[in-house]
Formats: C-alpha cells, structure tokens, sequence
C-alpha cells in the first residue's frame, strides 16, 4: 500500500473545475462543513482551486447540538489555519424558535431537524449554491443525483425535473428564491477520498482513528456513549477500541470495533470491509427511501 | 490511476443489470450490507431471485415501475484503473438519458440477447454511439447459455452489427464483440471455458486495455478561461491568473498564446497545479495561468496558441438532441454554452429532424420535439471559439438553455462552420 498516485488525479481535476464554476456562475455560494473527511476534502479542493487567493465562499456550518466535540475542536483549528471564513447555524435556536421540534424516544435523533435550519440559513444568507460533500456511491437516491442539482423555493428536490448534464457543462440558471447544491467529489468512492487524504497528508479529526471510548451495543451496532443517546437499563455502556467510518450526529453514527490507528490502515480495512460505509447510519434506515425522501424535504 | 467512463444502455431483460452486478460481484465492489437490502427486497416483491437491478434503480418511482428512468451511476475499481459507468435505460422515451450519460463515457457498452439478435434499440444505441463519436464500442452478446454456446449464432449478430455501423459511418470507433453469459459470469471477469472457440478476451481484460485519452493531447491548444484569480493580497501583488480546465492539447511554460477574442497575444510565465508550480499541463488538467504581458482576459475568453489552427465562428450547422417536453421551432432564441462562454443565439432553420425509429429524416418535420434528433443552422450573437465535433470533441459540443424555463433544452454536435 506504500506505492503513490493510487488517487485518479482525473477526480481532483473535475472537482476543481466544478469549484470553480460555483464562484464563476453564483453570487453567494457556501460550502456546507460537516467536520467529516468529505467536506474537509472539499476545503482542500477549494483551497487549491483559487490558489493563492483565499477561498472565495464562507463555510457554514449547521450544528446540531449533538456533534462529537472531537468535530468541533477540528473545525475551529481547520477555520484557524485556512483563514476561511466560518458561520454557524445552530438546530437549537431552530427549537427555540419554535420551527422544529425534538424528536423523543429510543431513536430520536437531531438529523431531520439540521434541515429546517439549513434552509432558513440559506434564506438569512440568500445563498443561491450550496456545496456539499454528497457521493453518488453512499446511497442509491444519491447516485441520481446531479452535480449542479436544482432545488425549489422550500429547498426541494424532484427527481423528476432533473436537467440533463452532458459534458462536463454545468447550467447554474435559476429563478429567484431557487437554489443549486453542487457535489464536486460526486464521481469519488470512500476508498478514493482516503487515497486523496492519504497522497495529500490531510489532517482529519481523531474520531477517524481508533480510540478507546465508552459504547453500548444496540440491533447489532455498537453506539457511542452520551448524554444525548437515550439508553434503557439493559443497554450498559462498555469500554472498546473503535473508530467511525463516517461521522455525523452521536446518535445517529455507529462506531466499528478497529485497530486501525493511522490511514494506511484504515485503506487497508475499507478494502477488506463487507459493509457500506453508510451501513452504519440510523438515519438512512429508517426506510428503503429514506435519502429520497429526506431530499424531497431539502435534505442535501 | 486512471479512470474509465463507460456507458450502458438497455432494458431490465437483455441481462444488463445481471452483467452490471457481475463486474462489481466478481471485482469485490459490492458490500454485503447492500447484497442483504437488494435481496431481502427481492423477497418482498415474491421475486425468487436476487434481483440486481435494485441496486441501480435507486428512485421510488423507478422501483414502483421496475425500470431504469435515470442515469445512474455506478463505480468499481481494480488495482489498476477506477470505472464510472453511467446505467441508462434503452427505451425510445429516455433518448435524452442515453445521451446525457454517454457523453461522458470513452466506452459504449451494447448489449444484445442472443436469442433476439439486433433489435431496434439495438440500432438507436449505436445511433448514439456514431452520434458522440465514442471511442470503443463493445458489442456483449449476452445469454450465450440459452442458445447453447452456438458460435455460428455469434458470428451472425456480429456481422449484423457491422452492417449497421456500416452506414452511420462510425470508422472512428473500435468494435469489439464479446460472447458473453452474465449469469454464470462467462467472458465478463474471466474467460470462458465453455466457448473455446472464442480466442478473445473477456469483458473486463478487455476494458483494462482501452486508452481513453489517446491523441487527446496532440490536437490543439483549447484552454477556456473559467475564473480570473486575483488575490489582493501584499504577498502576490500583481497576480493575475486564469484558471481553467485543458479541452484539448497541451501547454508548457514560455509557450506563445493567442487570446479570443482580442487576439492579443502572450507569454505563459507560470502554470500553476494546486499550489505547485509545473512546467506544464495536459488535456484535462485543472491549472492556473500567468502571462508575461498584462493582457485584459475574462471568464469566457479562450487561449490559444499563435502557431496552430483556430476559430471565432458567427454561425454555424450543428446536429442537436432536443431534451425539453416543449417543442422547438425555427426562429426561437436561446442561449449557447459552450465550454466558459455563454452566448445568445438564434435557430436560423431546421434543415432536418430524424425518425427517432428508424434515423432517416422524416421529409415533412420542422419541429423538434423530445428526443428528436436532427441538423439547424444557427446564428450567435457573439463569435463562438468551438471546433467541429469531428475534429475536436471536447471543443465542439454546446448546450441550449431557455432563458425563460433556465432548462437545458438541447445538446448540440458542430458539424460545420
């Protein structure tokens, strides 16, 4: 695994040019950070993609309220070192407001909320594209979705009045109070975005690698321990070396037990995994459709 | 690494899905959490088999349907080369889909039924092969089980393919033809040993030989600016950059260029790949550019070089592929995209629209309607820096959008200027 250029440089040239027809063709884009590898992956393409001028676009970050706090602390060293321009959102202010409400129970989960406050915040900011870290390869309603993908005045996505992309031409016309979200690394798989962090020495946050941290084991997934998780008294937590594949909410991202403490590893255990790298998040199972669905609404 | 774009085309019968789930099956490319859905909802439908087209048709309405409606797009790697393959799906209606997702694609993918032989998509999907002059054409003749391995069966569905590539011109193809059963995985991952009399090899040997970008690098300098770079930072003052994506040709440092439409003319002083300065840059390389001369350059205008052919072209004759539920007629006005330019334009006359059943021109049409295909003359506003699609396919597609719906309503093929 030692041997370089795995990574097909042709995936980098693409979502550069895709960056750059963002700032070229919309006058208020933001790039959405999640804080997981792919929009850190998305910062660095930006970054190279306007070299040596600062990224053009502010990031915006949705928060949630049940980040992992590893999350946090990387986005604000992140947002130190690139001297990008950060904004934050918060889930909680949505419930305060009144516009979203909790959901309660065993799976109760934040992740359906963060749209209500994305779009208000698209609404605040007027920002008419939205660049996110979607992969046609996570789920099957993403891999019909398009790269510049138009969504309506409530932030909704019809899979029906998609526009054709030919080429490598992208149409960024729209109506007012209509949107684009833009997915650069579309064509990228899991495995190529850990070349890319590997070939290009990305930091990522800890939560990536493995650690020690209190689980508790539900439906044959192992859940990270929280205050913010909803627990019945035969679940008890238990000390474990794990790490996460992908990283969202605490309640909704599951942990693999792993030893794999540095890239070349964890390449070597996505190589050798039998499950999708989004087989272990609750919110895509809630039902078969249930990333359609959630797009529908103005999920990204 | 490099990356291979493939297009399929068909329906849920010809075994497409099957020889799709095949190459990600026997390349390890599919978990088995995603096995375990696609099966456990195979069940649910009372279907006694894994049915593998669930894996692609990912939409509600798709599996509502039970069919293709959308490009979707699929990924596998092997050591050493990642494939994209855009799935669409074959039927007359979805024309507009099968074109979209073979213009990406280097690779054409036509899947024929054995028991069957040629059928009328067969015959639409070579028209769009010969249509986006794709590089490789491979034929599959697929369900070679059900007609007993026969190699005489064989030969006549190749020799049926040839006379129709035969007409459509399609000499700047490479036909490759392949017997194939997707089901047991004969001739796709491995040669198979049940038709000896095939000295071939099988489908995915065959696609890891196939050079994508062969002579791309040797036509003519096409560089789009698409972004002025400016920072205003004390640290790089004067800087002025143009980045931008190579369409065609290559660009080394201290080469003389010409920019439209001012035909000013410029040194390259720096090329830029990320951060890192590189001596040069080929075709498909996303750089940054400074020149020697301060030149006025923005978004839309084009380099090229002062000591080869180029273009600033008025009007022209094109063939274009209408997209859009609303019909077009002669007079209507667009705008044109083309690489970073976008430019008004107005359909002068429509010369001819096909029979989108048999592709000869239907004498009496003058209007388009979704998923014609047919030849206008059309006139810009502005001088276009295109080439003929023949000559130059990077540098000679365009798109039509409405300016009324923001649709893009037709993807056109320069024929002539």
């Amino acid at each position: 695994m030692s041997t370089k250029n795995i990574f097909p440089r042709a995936l980098e040239a693409e979502a550069i040019y895709i960056l750059r027809e963002v700032a070229a063709q919309f006058e208020r884009p933001a790039l959405l950070f999640s804080g997981g590898k792919d929009s850190i992956t998305l910062v660095h393409l930006a970054r190279k993609a306007f070299y040596p001028a600062p990224i053009p676009f502010p990031l915006l970050h949705v928060d949630t309220g049940h980040n992992f706090p590893e999350t946090i602390a990387f986005r604000d060293q992140l947002v130190a070192a690139t001297g990008a321009r950060l904004i934050v959102r918060y889930v909680q202010d949505s419930i305060n407001q009144g516009k979203a409400k909790e959901e309660t129970g065993k799976f109760a989960s934040r992740n359906l909320l963060q749209t209500v406050t994305l779009l208000d915040s698209i609404d605040e900011f007027k920002f008419d594209a939205c660049i996110g870290g979607a992969r046609r390869d996570e789920e099957k309603a993403r891999a019909k979705e398009r790269i510049f993908s138009v969504r309506d005045d409530f932030g909704g996505w019809d899979s029906k009045k998609q526009r054709p992309e030919l080429f490598d031409m992208l149409n960024g016309r729209i109506h007012v109070g209509e949107n684009v979200r833009v997915f650069p690394i579309s064509n990228w798989t899991e495995l190529d975005v850990w070349n890319y962090i590997r070939e290009e020495q990305l930091d990522l946050p800890t939560l990536y690698f493995s650690h020690e941290r209190a689980i508790i084991e539900r439906d044959g997934f192992y859940w990270p321990h929280s205050t913010f998780l909803q627990t019945s008294p035969d679940e008890v937590p238990f000390e474990a070396t794990v790490r996460f594949r992908t990283v969202g909410d605490m309640t909704c991202t599951a942990a693999v037990m792993s030893h794999a403490d540095n890239v070349d590893d964890i390449i070597s255990e996505i190589l050798a995994a039998t499950i999708s790298e989004r087989g272990a998040r609750m919110d895509d199972k809630r039902s078969e459709a249930a990333m359609e669905k959630r797009k529908q609404v103005g999920y990204f | 690494m490099e990356v291979l774009r493939i297009a399929t085309a068909g329906s849920v019968d010809d075994g497409k899905s099957t020889l799709i789930g095949r190459l990600l099956y026997d390349t390890r490319s599919i978990a088995d959490d995603r096995l375990e859905a696609i099966d456990s909802a195979s069940k649910r439908k009372g279907l006694g088999f894994t049915d593998l087209s669930l894996l692609t048709d990912g939409l509600i309405a798709e599996r509502e349907q039970g069919i293709t409606i959308d490009v979707a797009h699929i990924y596998f790697s092997t050591p050493t080369r990642k494939y994209i393959i855009a799935d669409t799906p074959g039927h007359v209606e979805y024309t507009r889909n099968m074109i979209t997702g073979a213009s990406n694609a280097s690779v054409s993918i036509v899947l024929i039924d054995a028991r069957n032989g040629v059928v009328e998509q067969t015959r639409r999907h070579l028209y769009i092969a010969s249509l986006l002059r794709m590089q490789d054409v491979v034929v599959c003749v697929n369900k070679m089980d059900l007609v007993g391995f026969n190699e005489v069966i064989f030969n006549e569905i190749c020799q049926q393919i040839r006379d129709i590539a035969g007409p459509l011109q399609m000499d700047h193809s490479t036909f490759h033809f392949i017997p194939v059963a997707a089901k047991d995985g004969d001739n796709v991952v491995k040669r198979s040993e049940k038709m000896p009399w095939y000295q071939g090899t099988a489908l995915l040997e065959l696609l890891e030989t196939l050079q994508p970008h062969s002579g791309k690098s040797e036509l003519p300098l096409r560089f789009p600016v698409q972004y002025v770079i400016r920072p205003h930072q004390d640290a790089f003052h004067d800087f002025r950059g143009y980045a931008g994506k190579l369409s065609s040709g290559r660009i080394v440092t201290g080469d003389r260029v010409i920019a439209l439409p001012s035909l000013r003319m410029g040194t390259i002083s720096a090329i830029y790949s990320g951060d890192q300065l590189v001596p040069e840059a080929e075709t498909g390389d996303s750089i940054t550019l400074t020149l020697k001369e301060d030149i006025d350059i923005s978004r839309g205008n084009m380099l090229v070089k002062e000591s080869e052919l180029f273009h600033q072209v008025s009007s022209l004759t094109a063939k274009i592929a209408w997209m859009d539920e609303q019909e077009m007629q002669e007079g209507r006005a667009f705008l044109l995209q083309h690489g970073a330019q976008l430019v008004k334009v107005r359909i002068q006359a429509v010369k001819e629209v096909l029979d989108i059943h048999t592709f000869e021109q239907a004498a009496d049409k003058k209007t388009f309607r979704l998923n014609d295909i047919g030849t206008i003359q059309l006139k810009a506003a502005r001088p276009l820096f295109l080439d003929c699609y023949r000559t130059n396919p990077a540098n000679g597609a365009f798109i039509l959008i409405d300016e009324f719906s923001n649709n893009t309503v037709a993807v056109g093929f320069v024929d002539s200027f």
